[in-house]
């Protein structure tokens, strides 16, 4: 198989066997699963502004604003997702219940009559995602060759953003075939959730880390148990600051979006979709950039990844519109979430013990989450007071500054190659 | 038979019982759309060969039916009588009878939303992007200016929440852009809240218009009185949302949030502007449009029916307060022209 040769590494420092480079299934799955679920939930994301106002005729005022408050919301429970993976060695069932939470809403939305309940389900939909989002990542981290964790990430990330990318589109077509059905759309979702369930409650393994873990040796019998002071661990201490430090500057998409859009026609004209755009890119570049993280280190990737992000700011704050401009910029953000998203789960997950990795995993991605959130804030106040421009000019200065500061900070914790030691799960 | 091949047994039935299940109910739901927008429309239609002429009204028809989102005209004497309908569709609509403005959605797998210009054939002479869906659309009196609101939903990983934007034309000159970068003034005293999004303008001439500006951070929802020339937006009172300006420019009709609590519930209300007096209408249902008004004594507005997703009526209502009634049933959107 070729990828196998060409992931075996040049300098020939290690011997990996030709079995162990490839992605785990339990990856796969995983992948398929969050494919499903993706669709299942951005189907309905991508409808629910036309739902509300065109179908129920109310406003999105409110929505938006329930809609952040939830965003959140998530990013706080996915530490106590992860902290009861861990806890109870039972990664699967955390994550299935997260899915299941999810899956609920999708039934709920088919007999939700009014705006209320419309938004209490997108939040009940938001916590799911927050519960199963550690549990989940700490399996995929469990099933895979450490040596390869950036790639099975990379899988991972590709299947996941497919279903994001297919999710609106199906959503589209079948309102385009049926004008007012939006009930169609929910059905669609259901289906999707449920099959996304089916698959992981029935076809992934229950792995459980920790007591796999105990087996090997030097390891107390009964696996060490779950301790915060292992989170806040230097190594991770550390990855968690310059996480945070970068998430200050991660202003979100929507603004490049805003930018792009208040100068150029064709930014205007394809707005509702740029995101697929970036999304396309995501998903070419996140098997690529995984396997690069491999092969150079992964913090090395996770910080440069963000000049990626710098470039996209410069494509989005320059003064002239043009359409090259702004498809330049959806695939900077692509090759931006290609080195930042499963890459910081892999490099949390390889550097946590694997006692507490969920809950590693999970506070690495809240960091992430809530930084970025206090970034978008403060740059809608930058945004008004110094143009769109010059705010986002000043905010790429800023990401430049920081670049070579943590590229420092984190040096060292690329370790030299670890050497091949698979943790288990099935491998393909 | 192992577990594992029971399991996968299990999951292809799963995924067999969802695969037909929705595809059926997709197919009903299919077949269910596509009687409904071939049926032949029973709302009472002008002869073929009749133009509707002298005062009209013109909206969006929510006729069930083949006809279904087209712009039509019915005569002001008789706004519950036959209409003329036009052959384009829109979701929001104002003219001043030689042109019309017409915001709509471009639906497909990659769904688009767009403003056009139409001259008095309904042929459009202009149309340009809008980046989300339509909300508010005015032409000034003489019909030199358009003003378009959409909402603009960003899309993203972390989403930007909800904002609107909403840009002044002169046809055929300068475009005064998104009326979000105006100054906007309270007592005179430049303020620049970061949330602040604007809507519903309403025009006085080519030069000064009413409009809406909100701050969810500072909590107020302002009547700005707006001048192209100056670029500013001046505040002009708090609690007023979606202006409209009666026809001889005394008074503004208005949605106004009477919710005691943190929900939203609008109702309409009247503000005189020569006296600074407010009345609050009669209406108890949750009005959301921007209001036009009929005559000098009479508003309109749309509301959604209960139990008909999609079908909506134009109510009237005098402005001195009174009993809401049908207008015009099966309507959206309405534009008045007067002689």
């Amino acid at each position: 198989m070729y990828i196998t040769l060409r992931d075996r590494p040049k300098t020939g420092r290690q011997a990996t066997p030709r079995t162990k480079s490839r992605v785990s299934s339990v990856v796969v799955t995983l992948g398929v699963v969050s494919l499903m679920t993706d669709i299942s939930s951005e189907a309905v994301a991508a409808i629910l502004p036309l739902y509300v106002t065109a179908a129920l005729g109310l406003t999105t005022i409110a929505y938006g604003f329930i809609d952040g408050l939830m965003q959140g919301a998530s990013a706080l429970v996915r530490i106590a997702g992860g902290w009861a993976a861990d806890r109870g060695d039972h990664p699967k069932w955390v994550a299935l219940v997260g899915y299941g939470l999810s899956m609920v809403t999708r039934a709920g939305l088919l007999v939700a009559a009014g705006f209320a309940s419309i938004t209490a389900l997108v939040a009940i939909d938001r916590v799911g995602k927050g519960i199963r989002t550690a549990p989940r990542d700490a399996m995929i981290t469990a099933a895979s060759d450490p040596a390869h964790l950036g790639r099975s990430f990379g899988v991972h990330r590709t299947l996941d953003t497919i279903g994001a990318a297919l999710g609106p589109l199906l959503a589209f077509v079948i309102l385009w075939a049926i004008p007012d059905g939006y009930t169609t759309v929910f059905v669609l979702s259901l289906g999707c959730a449920v099959i996304g369930f089916a698959l992981l409650a029935l076809l992934v393994p229950d792995l459980r880390p920790r007591r796999r873990a105990a087996r090997e040796p030097g390891e107390h019998p009964a696996g060490r148990p779950f301790s915060w002071r292992s989170v806040a661990e230097p190594r991770l201490r550390r990855l968690l600051i310059v996480s945070g430090a970068l998430g200050l500057l991660t202003i979100g998409d929507g603004f490049v979006y805003l930018a792009l859009q208040s100068r150029d026609g064709f930014a205007t004209q394809w707005f509702p979709l740029l995101y697929v755009g970036t999304n396309v890119a995501y998903l070419a570049l996140a098997i690529p950039v995984g396997r690069l993280s491999d092969r150079v280190g992964r913090a090395r990737v996770l910080v440069l990844g963000h000049l990626a992000l710098l470039a996209a700011y410069l494509c989005a704050g320059s003064a002239t519109g043009m359409a090259g401009l702004t498809i330049a910029a959806l695939v900077l953000l692509g090759v931006f979430y290609a080195a930042t998203d499963g890459v910081l789960a892999a490099l949390a997950g390889q550097l946590a013990d694997t006692s507490v990795r969920a809950a590693a995993i999970g506070t690495a991605q809240t960091v992430v989450a809530v930084t970025r959130m206090i970034a978008a804030a403060a740059f809608g106040v930058l945004w008004y007071a110094l143009g769109r421009s010059t705010a986002m000019l000043l905010v790429a200065a800023l990401l430049a500054a920081a670049v070579p500061v943590c590229f420092l900070a984190l040096r060292g914790l690329d370790p030299p190659r670890p050497a091949p030691e698979p943790e288990g799960g099935a491998l393909a | 038979m192992t577990v594992r091949n029971r399991r996968v047994i299990g999951f292809v039935l799963v995924v067999l019982v969802v695969v037909v299940a929705a595809g059926a109910y997709g197919w009903s739901e299919y077949d269910r759309s596509r009687q409904a927008r071939t049926t032949a429309t029973d709302v009472d239609l002008v002869p073929a060969d009749v133009t509707v002429t002298g005062e009209r009204i013109v909206f969006r028809s929510t006729a069930p039916g083949d006809l279904y989102g087209r712009v039509a005209t019915v005569a002001a004497d008789d706004p519950g009588g036959p209409r003329e309908v036009a052959p384009v569709a829109c979701d929001r609509v104002d003219t001043t009878g030689d042109r019309t403005v017409c915001l709509r959605t471009d639906r497909g797998v990659v769904t688009t939303f767009e403003a056009a210009l139409l001259d008095a054939n309904w042929q459009p002479t202009r149309s340009w992007p809008l980046p989300g869906i339509p909300s508010r659309t005015r032409l000034s009196p003489d019909g030199a200016l358009v003003a378009t609101t959409s909402f603009v939903t960003g899309h993203s990983y972390m989403s930007t929440g909800f904002s609107t934007e909403t840009v002044i034309h002169e046809i055929g000159g300068r475009d005064y852009g998104n009326i979000e970068e105006f100054d906007l003034l309270v007592d005179g005293e430049k303020i620049a809240p970061v949330d602040r999004n604007m809507w519903g303008v309403t025009f006085v001439d080519d030069t000064i218009f009413y409009a809406t500006a909100q701050s969810q951070a500072l909590g107020h929802t302002w009547l700005v009185r707006g001048d192209l020339e100056a670029r500013t937006l001046s505040v002009v009172r708090d609690g007023v949302e979606c202006p409209s300006l009666s026809p001889n420019g005394s008074r503004i009709a208005f949605k106004k949030d009477v919710d005691d609590g943190s929900g939203v519930h609008w109702s309409i209300a009247v503000l005189d502007l020569a006296s600074g007096e407010e009345t609050v209408l009669g209406e108890q249902r949750n009005v959301d449009d921007q209001v036009e008004w009929l005559d000098d004594d009479t508003i309109l507005y749309g509301l959604p029916r209960d139990h008909e997703p999609g079908v909506t009526d134009v109510w009237a209502m005098p402005a001195a307060g009174g009993t809401p009634e049908v207008l015009i049933p099966e309507a959206w959107s309405p534009a008045v022209l007067r002689q």
